[in-house]
């Protein structure tokens, strides 16, 4: 006996095996970044104020980046019509153009974005210290106008050294606008471009130093959460990628060459999954980029 | 067993004639090799019925160790701080210097064994046994289907677990020992713990532990898709949803508790390996101290969150453990009392709505926490809720029994003594669910008692029944009766012995934790330990090595009955389900004929049959149906 339904639909179900499987997969995946995300929301919750960073991430490289992976939605459904209308060539095309688009994604997110970060420093002034740099903080004014305070100074590490030298005393941190010139009100708010360090650079007493990371994983909870779930989602692209790959090698033209709608069905499969690490993109771009 | 003898000559009429030769191209290439090799064939085979049986050895196997583990343990608890006679001397061999010195267990090792003891029982003993053992066998056979829908997912599923097995064991040997931070491996403690010097990134117990878990969680993933896609899509002809039997319902609801239970376990295990390996600060809160320097981390984490996301599994697993048990007790209890299970739809949708209101209850683990009353309110609610179809199934299997003419073979002995042990267990945790009551008994031997009540001589129970009364369908040959026996009466008698005490004992507040089993609360003048309290540790202990010694009637029986057993035809219970159709070592595909089913799972005794059961795939006489309408007084 074989196994029935891997093709044709079951007639009283109306649905041919793996699409149940799939849809089945995504539930469970729904709740893995379902329980990340609630992390997220927990922990966030939970932030002391000022604790919880803002305008940290390059926001017109995350809105391509969401171009590129609804592109490569629209493509791969594209490539599924192709099968189903028995045109071979115009799926290789929109297939190879999906897998470009995960691939660009990817090469964004790891050759440009994380890297940024483990270059970026914050050094978290101890509470007493504070009214010490009031020049880079600006909280007096803050506090007026019931802003949260700033309790982090951010910016470019210059002498690399005082990270292992126990007798350098002093960070040298070359400053990003918004502590350069804290009490300007544009800073407020994090901007849609950002702007590049500034000259400007503050010397910051270990002394008066609480602790000073790179902004990996170990910064915050907010940079916790931003490298698991992104990593995360990256790895979830990545296994799209290679999947769609091996739907596009000549392997997979004898199977459509033996029956089309066996192609067409697995495209459909895999499609859905993408679909599905699209939709978490859509979450992670506002929850990390933009609130 | 090869495929070109048992391919049977009415090959293909599962499928409707055009789709035939599809299939035929797709599958082809496993019929193409009309000699599979031996690797093939019961290593790295794609069978379902290979695949139950590779899960239920690994099972059973790790069963024993975790046992193991717990009688090595109960040494500890019973003669605090005296060597361990004989094997003391050598288990520093095999765990290293630091678990034993002298024979003498030192409390880093207790609490390995632990740790260790409660993740290899549920994760590695009895889910891979009761879910995917009994599932992958049965539940095919039973809905009379050729395989599961996705044979190559089904074996990756036990590749996945024998990996995360493995993982789990070698966990033993890295320097420091395996987790040490209970089976729930709370935070911060597991975030913290096994960093001493020397510390691998991850070859150490707690890394280890949470690495081999996201193996198992692919493992029951793969398993769940597989188990619920093939009973939506390949029940037979007639099969109707009312149709299936109560153990294929049961696998059904199981298989959504591991697909939505598992994920967000994964999500804190991935977290709280970051936190282990990245420095991330998930679970650790600012201002951590150890070892009386502060840790150079972020803060900003919360241990209660590790809490919820564990217990959000963590709840949905008790089901996980006792659904495949209340379906195996289902099916034998139909059988033996040769009735038909009273009550079926109202198991089933019993089962639903446990599956439901399981996710709706985590947070009653956590009554001690300090999340507030409103939150508590809510779960308490919940939990008590949950207790109602819990109580309709037992009592609907009690029913079963009334007026049957009951047959005590051994998986019925099994069956029946599971009803009473799983009724001790559910009842003892109504008290649990108020936190009220809860607060005095949390992480006390009360505790302890219970939920073994559920899953010691509740589901192992159930899964012996299972395997006595399956194991003809495996083999061909029957099990002993006799030394099922031997086996059944000391394990039964052992297992009360070792647990009810255990509720007086958490009743007078012994801590589920204590190393000392207590004694230092002797010492320090609490004499209030009679025989109903500390010193009950001992006839305890020698009960749980007493029942390991019950285990080998057993472990005997079932190698040696493989070749000497008593050969039986197809249905040696005679049984009514489509299991029972199939040929006794079902081949490759299963049955002769494609099965169709025409009536219910559990028709027994029908009155004007010359034999007391009728299988599901005999067709309905015409006389019957006029029988039943003209005869209504015979038939209630």
């Amino acid at each position: 006996m074989e196994i029935p339904y891997t093709i044709s639909t079951r007639p009283d179900t109306g649905l041919w095996n793996a699409k149940i499987g799939i849809w089945l997969f995504l539930a469970s995946e729904v709740m893995l970044f379902g329980g990340l995300f609630s992390a997220y929301v927990f922990l966030r919750l939970d932030a002391q104020p000022g604790e919880w960073p803002h305008g940290l991430l390059n926001v017109p490289i995350g809105t391509m980046n969401t171009a590129v992976l609804i592109l490569s939605s629209v493509t791969v459904v594209l490539a599924w019509a192709a099968l189903k209308m028995r045109r071979y060539n115009a799926y290789w095309w929109y297939m190879l153009a999906t897998i470009s688009c995960g691939i660009i994604f990817l090469f964004v997110k790891l050759y440009f974005e994380w890297p940024q970060k483990f270059s970026h420093y914050g050094v978290f002034i101890k509470p007493a210290a504070r009214e010490k740099y009031e020049q880079y903080l600006g909280n007096h004014r803050r506090d007026e106008k019931g802003l949260e305070p700033r309790i982090e100074i951010t910016g470019h590490l210059e002498n690399h050294e005082a990270l292992t030298d126990p007798n350098v005393k002093e960070y040298e941190i070359a400053l990003d606008p918004v502590n350069a010139d804290p009490d300007n009100p544009s800073n407020d708010r994090p901007h849609f471009i950002p702007l590049p360090a500034t000259d400007k650079v503050a010397k910051i007493e270990k002394a008066d130093v609480e602790r000073m990371d790179s902004f990996g994983p170990w910064h915050s909870a907010y940079f916790a959460s931003y490298f698991t779930i992104t990593g995360l989602h990256g790895a979830h692209v990545l296994g799209g990628v290679l999947v769609f790959l091996y739907m596009w090698l000549p392997v997979s033209k004898k199977v459509y060459q033996r029956n089309p709608e066996h192609l067409a069905n697995r495209v459909e499969v895999a499609g859905l999954f993408w679909h599905f690490v699209d939709l978490i993109w859509i979450f992670v771009f506002p929850l990390f980029y933009l609130l | 067993m090869d495929d070109s003898t048992s391919l049977p000559p009415s090959h293909g009429f599962g499928a409707t004639g055009e789709t035939h030769a599809e299939h035929h191209h797709e599958a082809g290439h496993e019929h193409e090799h009309h000699e599979l090799g031996f690797w093939r064939k019961y290593i790295f085979s794609t069978d379902h019925k290979v695949i139950g049986i590779q899960y239920g050895l690994c099972g059973l196997v790790f069963l024993f160790l975790g046992f193991t583990l717990m009688m090595m343990m109960r040494w500890q608890l019973a003669y605090p701080g005296q060597p361990l006679p004989l094997i003391g001397k050598f288990l520093p061999l095999i765990f290293g210097a630091n678990s034993m010195p002298d024979g003498k267990m030192t409390p880093e090792f207790y609490n390995s064994l632990g740790a260790m003891h409660g993740t290899i029982m549920i994760f590695l003993g009895v889910v891979p046994l009761a879910f995917a053992a009994f599932g992958n066998f049965v539940v095919p056979l039973q809905i009379g289907a050729p395989d599961m829908t996705f044979p190559k997912v089904n074996a990756a599923s036990f590749w996945a677990f024998a990996v995360g097995g493995a993982i789990m064991l070698i966990s033993f040997f890295v320097p420091g020992g395996a987790a040490k931070g209970g089976w729930t491996s709370y935070t911060p403690l597991s975030d913290i713990s096994d960093k001493g010097p020397g510390f691998n990134l991850i070859f150490n117990g707690q890394s280890l532990w949470l690495i081999g878990f996201i193996f198992l969680i692919t493992s029951s993933l793969l398993g769940a898709v597989n188990f619920i896609t093939t009973i939506i899509q390949l029940r037979a002809k007639g099969l109707t949803w009312m149709r299936l039997p109560f153990f294929v319902w049961a696998q059904f609801v199981t298989a959504f508790l591991l697909l939505l239970a598992f994920p967000p376990l994964e999500a804190a295990i991935i977290m709280q390996l970051m936190d282990r390996t990245a420095a991330t600060s998930f679970f650790l809160p600012a201002g951590m101290i150890v070892n009386g320097a502060p840790l150079h981390i972020s803060g900003g984490g919360s241990p209660l969150l590790w809490q919820h996301l564990f217990w959000f599994l963590g709840h949905p697993e008790v089901y996980v453990l006792i659904l495949p048990a209340f379906g195996i007790v289902g099916e034998i209890l139909a059988n033996n009392s040769r009735k038909p299970l009273w009550g079926y739809k109202s198991l089933v949708f019993s089962v639903l709505v446990i599956g439901f209101l399981s996710f709706i209850v985590w947070a009653h683990h956590m009554w001690l926490t300090g999340m507030g009353s409103t939150v508590s309110a809510f779960f308490q609610t919940t939990t008590l809720l949950i207790s109602i179809p819990s109580v309709i199934i037992l009592s609907a299997f009690f029913i079963s029994l009334w007026g049957g003419s009951i047959r005590f073979n051994v998986p019925m002995l099994w069956v029946t003594a599971f009803l009473p042990m799983f009724g001790i267990g559910g009842l003892t945790g109504i008290p649990l669910a108020f936190n009220s009551a809860d607060l005095y008994l949390h992480d006390t031997y009360y505790v302890i008692a219970h939920f073994h009540y559920i899953v010691a001589p509740g589901t192992i129970f159930g899964l012996f029944a299972g395997i006595y009364y399956w194991y003809p369908k495996a083999t061909g040959r029957m099990m002993s009766e006799f030394w099922g026996k031997v086996h059944f009466w000391p394990s039964l008698i052992c297992m009360n012995v070792i647990f009810l005490p255990m509720f007086l004992q958490g009743m007078l507040g012994m801590h589920r934790r204590w190393y000392d089993g207590g004694q230092g609360w002797t010492l320090a003048g609490e004499h209030i330990w009679g025989l109903s309290g500390f010193q009950w540790n001992t006839p305890i202990s020698w009960a749980a090595w007493i029942m390991g010694l019950a285990q080998i009637p057993f472990i005997i029986n079932f190698f040696w009955s493989i070749k000497h057993g008593k050969k039986v035809n197809d249905n040696p219970w005679e049984a009514t389900t489509l299991e029972w159709t199939a040929p006794n070592r079902p081949p490759h595909g299963n049955f002769v004929t494609t099965p169709v089913a025409y009536r219910g799972p559990y028709e027994y005794s029908l009155p004007g049959r010359d034999k007391d059961f009728t299988m599901q795939n005999e067709p309905v006489d015409p006389s019957e149906r006029s029988r039943k309408t003209s005869e209504p007084a015979l038939v209630h």
